[in-house]
């Protein structure tokens, strides 16, 4: 018996919900952009939602995640709303850090979202530290740790992934294999066949599932998170998908790809594959459907009302944050 | 009162921290089952156990980024990168993630967490193993920067530096570890961002970080026999710089000598120098004069070891020419 054999209904069109959610919130901020209404620059990750969906549905709030540049899913699994991702686009200071991150950097300790990093797979080691930690405390919370192919070829896979696998770490990587770091496509920065055998070097499992199949996804992120509970160490989980998008709307998709290429990865999409599925096993009508898309759109737009109407940034606070409050007993004289 | 030396008295202090707070442990590489190498951490796998310290792969880059990960759960991480010229490989998740956590997060979740790390040329153990990094890592907004010469300071500067929710570099300089001095058996701290007059005098102000400050006192003790008395100033750390206790001193004297052992070029003589030129100009009686390391690779060999490192009569010679010069 497979883990999303044991999904019900209710289940499924929760997850489908979530992915229509991403696709519709990624797509109205590149749209946003053209119209120079944002201050964050989007990094679409259309066309990869199952992954984030499917690897966070059902994570426990302990649970920590630590997003990628292309993991916008994980962030409402976690139950950040969509108001406040949208106000961290537009840099107003009800987003991420009061206005002092972008959207897809930022963190909230409440929920169990690890603040990201703008160098691409430095987060892998602080994920590690943050299983570390999960461990040492005695618990059997788990860490999702969220990075690319392109983050794969980093100095800190290594040392991140042997660190795991040294003190049995519980830790799922999960690797989006999108097929392009940057505008660099995977067969141009790895000879090798796939990533998921890079974990037996480092004395754990590997496994490499479709990342456009959202309960290929879920199957095998539920079972390294298992694994993981269970005290046995972590698992690189390699999902393979595609970025429909440019690397970020600076490079539209159309100036550094085959478009034959993105054509035939349309046709994979993640999201009419799933519903599809659900319609087919009538989970979802064409009713369910229309009226998840309504909610959605509104949702987004509430979003970007909440973001429009909120406060930009206090220059008057542009050295705020820098330190931490801190007793005159420790510290003295700090200045700016 | 007892004298302990200055590997004592950090082992001290992270003994004491790790008994007071659960959430204190050490990471890093041959701390744990060999005590380090330099014998800092030695004993303390046998009271605190393989949860509280441990040994880790040759990975600085994960030992910090790893620490870093850790204080987002609340943790205390202490770890040791065993020499600072290994800081490179961990400066990303020094300088991108533990300095910036508490910024990137809005104040929600600081880094807090000690590097240790052991600087400083003297062994013949060549470029790799020998230099003074402070300055690389001075200009980073969200660091604290601390460099202990006496084994008091060392063991109550980090005990805050334990303490403090914000990451702090904390820079031992391998010469002065078997180095003896007063320690009370009473809990003491020693904050973070105060400066210690170590020598007071009116001739003029030496300003000197880590064993640099040794030599001050030395060449204040050779002045002091021809009749010139200066003031020597241990700045104990460099983020926060206690400017007050700097400029209250020039004030005073009127003349400014600054010694670190790092090259003098893009050192951290030139920020205390522009302060000063900045804040207290019109009290200057001569030009500034800076004292630190050629520039060039620290060397391998003795001699050249010894022509690198400033010394007293480097420092003596900087004196006179401040009491030499007819004023600015």
């Amino acid at each position: 018996m497979s883990y999303s054999a044991l999904l019900t209904d209710r289940d499924l069109v929760q997850m489908y919900r979530w992915l229509v959610l991403v696709r519709a919130f990624e797509d109205r901020v590149c749209d946003l952009w053209t119209m120079a209404k944002l201050m964050e620059l989007p990094h679409g990750s259309q066309g990869q939602e199952a992954i984030s969906v499917g690897a966070c549905y059902g994570l426990r709030r302990e649970d920590q995640v630590l997003p990628s540049l292309r993991t916008r899913g994980a962030f409402f699994l976690k139950g950040i709303s969509t108001r406040i991702q949208m106000a961290g686009m537009f840099n107003k200071t009800t987003g991420a850090a009061e206005g002092r991150a972008s959207s897809h950097h930022m963190g909230d300790a409440k929920r169990g979202v690890l603040v990201g990093s703008g160098i691409i797979g430095a987060s892998i080691t602080v994920g590690v530290g943050a299983a570390l930690a999960l461990k040492l405390q005695k618990t059997d919370h788990v860490v999702l740790n969220f990075f690319g192919d392109g983050a794969a070829q980093r100095g800190d896979f290594h040392e991140g992934l042997n660190f795991a696998g040294v003190f049995k770490l519980p830790v799922v990587f999960v690797l989006e294999n999108n097929g392009w770091a940057e505008m660099t496509p995977v067969a141009k920065h790895f000879a090798g066949q796939d990533f998921a055998c890079r974990a037996q070097g480092y004395g754990f499992p590997g496994a490499r599932v479709d990342g456009n199949d959202i309960f290929a996804v879920y199957d095998a992120v539920q079972s390294a998170i298992a694994r993981a509970r269970a005290g046995e160490g972590p698992t690189l989980v390699e999902c393979v998908t595609y970025r429909l998008r440019g690397h970020c709307e600076n490079n539209p998709v159309a100036t550094c790809r085959p478009m034959a290429e993105v054509e035939a990865w349309r046709a994979k999409d993640p999201i009419p594959k799933m519903r599809g599925q659900l319609l087919e096993r009538g989970v979802l009508t064409d009713a369910t459907v229309a009226s998840i898309d309504a909610e959605v759109a509104a949702d987004i737009e509430d979003a970007i009302a909440f973001a429009e109407q909120s406060p930009a940034p206090d220059v008057n606070d542009l050295c705020k944050h820098v330190y931490a409050p801190e007793s005159a007993d420790l510290v003295a004289g700090r200045r700016s | 009162m007892r004298e302990i030396t200055y590997r004592e008295a950090i082992r001290e202090a992270l003994r004491e921290e790790m008994r007071r707070d659960g959430s204190v442990f050490l990471l890093g590489e041959d701390i744990a089952e060999y005590g380090g190498v330099f014998k800092v951490t030695d004993g303390l796998l046998a009271e605190f156990g393989p949860d509280r310290i441990f040994d880790t792969p040759l990975s600085e880059s994960a030992i910090v980024g790893a620490a870093v990960g850790a204080s987002l759960m609340g943790m205390r991480p202490i770890a040791e990168v065993m020499f600072a010229d290994f800081t490179t490989v961990a400066m990303d998740a020094i300088v991108n993630h533990a300095a910036k956590m508490n910024y990137m997060s809005g104040g929600e979740t600081p880094a807090s967490l000690v590097v240790r790390m052991a600087y400083g040329a003297g062994p013949r153990w060549g470029s790799h193993h020998t230099q003074s990094v402070e300055s690389w890592l001075t200009n980073v907004p969200g660091l604290t920067i601390v460099m202990p010469t006496s084994p008091y300071d060392a063991k109550g500067l980090l005990k805050a530096a334990i303490r403090t929710p914000n990451p702090v570099i904390f820079l031992e300089h391998k010469l002065l570890y078997g180095k003896k001095g007063e320690v009370p058996e009473t809990e003491y701290l020693v904050p973070l961002g105060v400066a210690d007059v170590k020598r007071t005098g009116d001739a003029a102000t030496v300003v000197a970080s880590g064993l640099m400050v040794d030599r001050a006192l030395g060449a204040a003790r050779a002045l002091a026999a021809e009749g010139v008395s200066i003031e020597v100033i241990d700045l104990r750390s460099l983020q926060p710089l206690d400017e007050d206790t700097i400029l209250a001193s020039v004030e005073k004297t009127g003349r400014l000598v600054i010694v670190h052992e790092a090259p003098v070029r893009g050192g951290f003589g030139g920020e205390i120098a522009a302060v000063v030129a900045n804040k207290a100009l019109g009290f200057l009686d001569a030009p500034i004069q800076r004292v630190g390391a050629p520039w060039t690779p620290v060397p391998f060999g003795q001699t050249l070891v010894d022509a690198y490192v400033p010394a007293e009569a480097h420092i003596v010679t900087a004196v006179r020419a401040t009491l030499g010069a007819a004023g600015v």
